[in-house]
């Protein structure tokens, strides 16, 4: 499974493996040849890497072999304990948590969790959460408010799911409530956008102190798709959509919003899963260092100005 | 985000011809022909079956606020284009388009007096860009909220809105959080926030200020959701219940406290507001 553009690079990688394989089965000196090849291989992976364009950035964020919420959780964390449920209505698959350490600090993390298959996607619905899923999340948050725990949020999602139990469960409530009491939440509280954080559905779990965002992530008012449909009325016009919107981490960090960029491994966090990791944990490490530092009142103050000088207007 | 077409209105030729769309409007509720007059002397809501007509953020701001006691608030804030945001139209063109209709911008707000009470009150606006959200709507309501909160009295706010502005880019997505974080301060205050959801709310304002509310109102069947029902058809691939998303099934499912009709929103403000602080009760 491989993007478009990735073609080259797996072609030169097949051949690296290739060699390998003959020098380890015939006991050939390969040495050399697979130098060459590692570095024409490096070469190209960070020319195609650092000169991504917005669709393409998208597909790298969706790649289906990139690490997902529970990938990080397993590599960059110890001592992980799920718990489930909102406490009401049923546990939702679509939003995991728990309690977990990171490098001898404790933290609550809560993240949108996507399934890797049809059968894992049975209960993970594609990482689409209900609004319970979002009600658990709360739950846990406040659960490390009452500790004293610092908070960690991995968004990962295309969107709340759009459904009729959805609905009916008041997903906007659900979403709305969040957002008001991530914003006077009594502890440190940091997101990062591990893939895809697409509209209210991502930002249900995204109002925090920082906002971290993998190199290849994207976060947006609404997907490309979703948009081109309404605005170019059809969906055909992704493409466009997504340059439009400004979704790259690149874009975030430029308008203001993303506080921080978490470098990838060269080629995408899909081709290196530990290193991943251990990037969005060295920066999550940091800066929850950070604010730990600071008193409840400057970090509730810090968070409120945050969020209110977000936005672009004009003076008639 | 949400978006919604204008309701598809089955103009019949005869109509046209017989009745001049002045005079004359035909009710999207029983069917009747009705005098303009009329509808608007009954604020916009059917004398016969009691439909409610979308009316404009000016004409809510005459039915809930006493005469002459309204002083409209940031008037002069008007939306920029920080993504330089192009899709058929670029955006600063829809913007004087929308403008030219008489509007500045898809929320009104200010201070005034309900019933004799001080209020600040917010009131959005369908007909400029659908009453998208965007950084003045939100910048708005975060002003209209610091008022509410330093002045100690109430905020109101009319919601008729698609959802976020997506010309805006992230910056629509975050008023979401801008919002919703100014509403935290004005709740820890102990401030009541009155919550208006009028046809349509839907989108990133129904996913954050409006569902707020130390009570939410609902306008009878009015639209109100966070997907829309096409993208929840095309998702589900099935038809959808009658009365989905209506403001009588949310009351059914405990997310909005009252359907209030137009015609009794006023007092029904009014008395709640009277019983929430002590203050007010003269
Ligand atoms: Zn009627």
């Amino acid at each position: 499974m491989h993007l478009e553009f990735e073609r080259d690079i797996m072609e030169i990688q097949a051949q690296i493996d290739k060699l390998l394989d003959l020098a380890s089965r015939k006991g050939i000196d390969v040495s050399n040849e697979v130098v060459v090849l590692q570095g024409k291989l490096r070469e190209l992976k960070s020319q195609t890497y650092d000169n991504l364009s917005p669709i393409e950035q998208v597909q790298v964020a969706r790649h289906p072999k990139r690490p997902y919420t529970l990938d990080y959780v397993e590599r960059a964390f110890t001592d992980w304990i799920e718990l489930h449920g909102d406490r009401s209505f049923r546990d939702d698959g679509a939003m995991v948590g728990g309690w977990a350490r990171l490098r001898g600090r404790t933290v609550m993390i809560v993240g949108q969790q996507k399934g890797r298959n049809m059968k894992e996607n049975l209960s993970r619905n594609f990482g689409m959460p209900h609004p319970e899923g979002y009600r658990k999340a709360l739950r846990l948050m406040q659960q490390a408010e009452k500790f004293g725990r610092p908070v960690i949020t991995f968004i990962d999602t295309i969107g709340a799911y759009p459904g009729i139990g959805a609905e009916e469960r008041g997903i906007g409530q659900a979403i709305a409530f969040n957002l008001r009491e991530m914003s006077r939440l009594r502890v440190p509280i940091v997101s990062a956008v591990l893939g895809e954080g697409m509209s209210g559905g991502a930002l249900g779990i995204g109002v925090t102190d920082r906002i971290l965002m993998l190199e290849h992530s994207i976060y947006s008012v609404i997907s490309p798709e979703g948009c081109a449909a309404i605005l170019w009325r059809s969906a055909e016009h992704r493409e466009k959509a997504a340059t439009a919107l400004r979704l790259t981490a690149k874009d975030l960090f430029e308008q203001g919003v993303c506080d921080e960029i978490v470098p990838e491994p060269e080629g995408g966090a899909h081709t290196d899963w530990d290193l991943a990791a251990a990037n969005v944990g060295d920066a999550l490490d940091r800066v929850l260092g950070e604010l730990s530092a600071l008193s409840v009142d400057k970090l509730l103050e810090g968070r409120w100005a945050k969020y209110e000088a977000i936005g672009a207007w004009r003076e008639a | 985000m949400a978006w919604f077409r204008k309701d598809k209105k089955p103009l019949q030729a005869q109509d046209k011809r017989d009745l001049p769309a002045d005079v004359f409007e035909k009710c999207q509720g029983c069917g009747e022909i009705l005098y303009r007059e009329r509808i608007a002397q009954n604020l916009n809501v059917c004398p016969t079956c009691g439909h409610h007509l979308r009316i404009s953020a000016d004409a809510y701001l005459s039915i809930l606020i006493d005469g002459g006691t309204f002083v409209e608030h940031d008037a002069n804030l008007r939306a920029a284009d920080p993504l330089g945001f192009i899709d058929l139209k670029p955006y600063p063109d829809r913007l004087s388009a929308a403008e030219a209709k008489g509007k500045t911008e898809a929320l009104r707000s200010g201070t005034g007096r309900l019933d004799g009470i001080e209020v600040v009150i917010g009131v959005m606006d369908f007909a400029f860009i659908g009453g998208s959200m965007g950084s003045v709507v939100g910048e708005k309501i975060a002003r209209a909220a610091h008022v509410s909160l330093e002045r100690r009295i109430p905020l109101i706010i009319v919601s008729a809105s698609g959802g976020a502005r997506m010309q805006e880019g992230i910056y629509s997505l975050m008023q979401m959080a801008k919002t919703s974080t100014v509403l935290a301060r004005l709740h820890e205050a102990g401030v009541p926030f009155v919550s208006v959801l009028t046809h349509p709310t839907t989108g990133g304002v129904t996913a954050s200020f409006s569902m707020l509310g130390d009570v939410n109102l609902a306008e009878p069947e009015a639209l109100i959701g966070f997907a829309g029902p096409r993208v929840i058809e095309e998702t589900i691939k099935q038809e959808l219940p009658k009365g989905f998303q209506r403001a009588e099934f949310l009351l059914d499912h405990g997310m909005v406290d009252r359907v209030v009709d137009r015609r009794e929103l006023k007092q029904t403000i009014a008395l709640l507001l009277r019983h929430q602080f002590a203050g007010w009760t003269d």
